[in-house]
C-alpha cells in the first residue's frame, strides 16, 4: 500500500454525550482501506463498529460527538464537507447498506421508483433512463429486471437485500459500507449475496467496509480485518494472520467462543471448564 | 440407543395454512421423538417450517393429520392429557431475551410464580431457597440478581433467567427456539453449555431449533434437516453432517461460514443456478424414506 489509501481513518475518537458522564464509543481508532480492498471490522455489540460506519457517512447525530481525529477520503477530510459537498459525497463516493437493509426500502414505492429517486436527484435522469440503469443494476444482483415493477413486499428478504445492494451500487461508489448486511438471512442466501459482492468488487473495483460479529465469515470474505473491543481497535492484520496467527488475547477468545463445524466438537466444552 | 420411552412423539403429523389455491404446506409428514436426556436439533432456513413444528409440540397448533403422543397418550384425546399438566411439562425458551421477560417484574417475581404454580407443596422459606438454588443452577449470583428487573441484566443473564423459569415449572421438555442467536458471541457458549447440563443432570428432553449447524453439532445427539415443510434428512448428528445424503443438506453444509475456505478459492464457489435447482427439487413432495444406516435416513421423491 504505497499509494494514498481510498479511506484513511486517523485517531478517530467518538463520545456519546450524557447528562452525568460521556461514554467513549470509539477511542483513538486508525485504519486505512485501499482501493479495491475489503476491510472487515469485527467485534461484539457495543464495541463501536457501527458508530465508525455512521461517522464515515457523516450520519452520526447528537449525542454522538467526534472528539478528535480525521476521516480522509481520497485525501479530503469528510468531517469538513459542507451540505453541498456532502450530497456529492453520499451515494457517489460512499454508499451504505444497513443491518436491516431489507426493511429500508420504501414499502409504497415500486422498485423502479426507488432507483429513479436516486438517479433523478444525482444524475438528472428521466424515468426511461432510470429504468435502463435499474435493469442493468438488477441484472448484476441476479434479479430479473422485469421485476422492477413490483413492490418490496413481493420479494423475499434475500432479494430485497440484493435490491438494496443494487441501489447502493447504482452511482458506482468507490466504497460500500456494509453493517451486518446478511445477519438476518439464512446461510445459503448469505453465501449467495456475499459471493456476488465479491465478484462485483473484483470486476468493478470498489472497496468494502464489512462489519459483522461472525469471524469465520469475515475471514472468507475480507482481505484485512480489524478487531474491536470496547471502542479500541486491538488488532489488525490480513485475514490469514487473524485466522492462523491471532496476536491479541481477545481475538483468540473470539475464535474460541463458538463451535465450528469441523474438528473436535467438545474442544470448547473442555476449554470453558 | 433408544432405551428410554420418548416423552413426546410426533407420528406422521401434517399442518397446512390457508385455503383453496393458497395452501401452504407448513409441515408435512413430520415424525420424530424427544427422549429424556437427549437433544434433537431442528435445522433449516427461515420459512422451512421449524417454528410450525415447535408450535405443534407446544400445542399452539392442532395437527391436520397424524398424532402427537405425550408419554404414550394421544394429545387429541383431551381427557387423557390435561392442558395444565402439558404446559407444566413442556416449556419454551424464546429467541429474544429482551422481549420474553416482563419488564415490570423482578427476577424474584418471575421465578416465584411458576415455582408456586408448578410445585405448590413449597411454602415460605423453602420457596426463597429454591429460587436461590435455581439461580445458582444457571450460574447467577442470587444475592446480586434476585431483586433486579430485566432491564438491569445482560442478554445472556436474561436467557439464564428464562432457563431457570422453565426449571421452576418442573419442565421435562424444553423447546428452545434460536436461544443464542440474539446474544453476543462470547456468551453464547455459556448458554449452550447450560442447556447441555439441564439435559444431562436433570433428564430434560431438548428440542433445539436453529439455523446454525455448528451449534447443532455441538449440543445435539440427533438432527432433523428441514426444508419447505419436510424433514429431508435426519438421524445421528455426526452421521448426517459427515455423510450428508440429501442435496439440500449438502447445500446447507457447503454454505456454513468456514474460515478455511475463501470466497475467491475456485472450488468454493456456489453456482447460483445449481442452488436454484436444488431448492426447486427439494420443494417437491418426497414421500420415499431411504435408510442410509442405523439412525440415518433421508427422503426422496417417490
Amino acid at each position: 500500500m504505497t499509494a494514498t489509501p481510498l479511506l484513511s481513518v486517523q485517531n478517530l475518537t467518538i463520545d456519546y454525550i450524557g447528562a452525568k458522564f460521556d461514554f467513549r464509543a470509539v477511542d483513538d481508532v486508525s485504519f486505512d482501506i485501499a482501493s479495491g480492498e475489503v476491510f472487515g471490522l469485527a467485534g461484539e455489540s457495543g464495541c463501536g463498529k457501527s458508530t465508525i460506519a455512521y461517522a464515515i457517512n457523516r450520519l452520526h447525530k447528537p449525542p454522538a460527538l467526534i472528539r478528535q481525529g480525521r476521516i480522509l477520503f481520497e485525501g479530503k477530510d469528510v468531517l469538513d464537507l459542507d451540505d453541498k459537498a456532502l450530497r456529492e459525497f453520499r451515494w457517489h463516493k460512499v454508499a451504505m447498506v444497513f443491518q436491516s437493509a431489507m426493511n429500508s426500502l420504501n414499502p409504497v414505492l415500486r422498485v423502479e421508483a426507488q432507483f429513479h429517486d436516486l438517479l433523478k436527484r444525482h444524475r438528472g435522469y428521466s424515468k426511461a433512463q432510470s429504468r435502463e440503469r435499474a435493469a442493468e443494476m438488477l441484472r448484476l444482483v441476479d434479479i430479473p429486471p422485469e421485476r422492477m415493477r413490483d413492490y418490496p413486499h413481493q420479494f423475499s428478504g434475500g432479494m430485497r437485500q440484493r435490491i438494496v445492494i443494487a441501489i447502493c451500487m447504482t452511482l458506482d461508489p468507490k466504497l460500500v459500507v456494509m453493517d451486518e448486511p446478511t445477519t438476518a438471512l439464512d446461510v445459503v442466501v448469505q453465501r449467495e449475496i456475499l459471493q456476488r459482492i465479491d465478484e462485483l468488487r473484483r470486476s468493478r473495483g470498489f472497496s468494502v467496509l464489512f462489519i459483522t460479529h461472525d469471524l469465520g465469515l469475515m475471514v472468507q470474505f475480507c482481505d484485512r480485518i480489524g478487531i474491536m473491543l470496547r471502542g479500541n481497535l486491538v488488532e489488525q492484520g490480513t485475514s490469514d494472520q487473524i485466522y492462523h496467527r491471532p496476536q491479541h488475547d481477545y481475538t483468540k477468545q473470539l475464535w474460541a467462543s463458538f463451535p465450528s463445524l469441523h474438528g473436535d466438537p467438545f474442544r470448547l466444552e473442555r476449554a470453558s471448564r | 440407543m433408544m432405551v428410554q420411552e420418548p416423552i413426546i412423539a410426533l407420528d406422521h403429523v401434517s399442518k397446512s395454512f390457508g385455503r383453496g389455491d393458497k395452501v401452504v404446506r407448513a409441515a408435512h409428514d413430520i415424525t420424530f421423538a424427544l427422549h429424556p436426556s437427549r437433544t434433537v436439533a431442528l435445522v433449516g432456513e427461515s420459512g422451512s417450517g421449524k417454528t410450525t413444528c415447535a408450535r405443534l409440540v407446544m400445542r399452539e397448533h392442532q395437527p391436520d393429520s397424524g398424532r402427537i403422543l405425550f408419554r404414550g397418550r394421544d394429545l387429541s384425546d383431551t381427557g387423557a392429557v390435561g392442558l395444565k399438566e402439558y404446559r407444566r411439562a413442556v416449556q419454551m425458551i424464546f429467541q429474544d431475551p429482551f422481549a420474553s421477560l416482563n419488564p415490570a417484574h423482578t427476577v424474584d417475581f418471575i421465578l416465584r410464580r411458576p415455582l408456586t404454580l408448578g410445585q405448590p407443596h413449597l411454602k415460605g422459606r423453602a420457596v426463597d431457597e429454591t429460587i436461590a438454588d435455581l439461580l445458582r443452577r444457571v450460574e447467577l449470583d442470587p444475592g446480586a440478581v434476585v431483586h433486579k428487573h430485566p432491564h438491569e441484566l445482560s442478554g445472556g443473564q436474561r436467557q439464564r433467567i428464562n432457563i431457570a423459569r422453565t426449571l421452576a415449572m418442573g419442565a421435562q421438555v424444553i423447546v428452545a427456539d434460536e436461544p443464542t442467536s440474539m446474544l453476543d458471541v462470547s456468551v453464547r457458549l455459556g448458554v449452550l453449555n447450560l442447556l447441555n447440563e439441564m439435559k444431562r443432570d436433570l433428564g430434560v428432553a431438548l428440542l433445539y431449533i436453529t439455523h446454525d449447524l455448528a451449534t447443532a453439532r455441538y449440543i445435539a445427539e440427533d438432527i432433523l434437516v428441514m426444508y419447505a415443510g419436510q424433514i429431508v434428512e435426519w438421524g445421528d448428528v455426526h452421521q448426517v453432517l459427515t455423510n450428508p445424503q440429501h442435496a439440500y443438506t449438502r447445500l446447507l453444509l457447503s454454505a456454513v461460514p468456514d474460515p478455511g475456505i475463501r470466497f475467491d478459492d475456485p472450488g468454493a464457489r456456489l453456482d447460483p443456478r445449481a442452488v436454484d435447482v436444488i431448492r426447486r427439487e427439494a420443494r417437491l413432495l418426497q414421500d420415499r424414506v431411504v435408510e442410509i444406516g442405523p439412525n440415518h435416513f433421508t427422503r426422496q421423491a417417490a
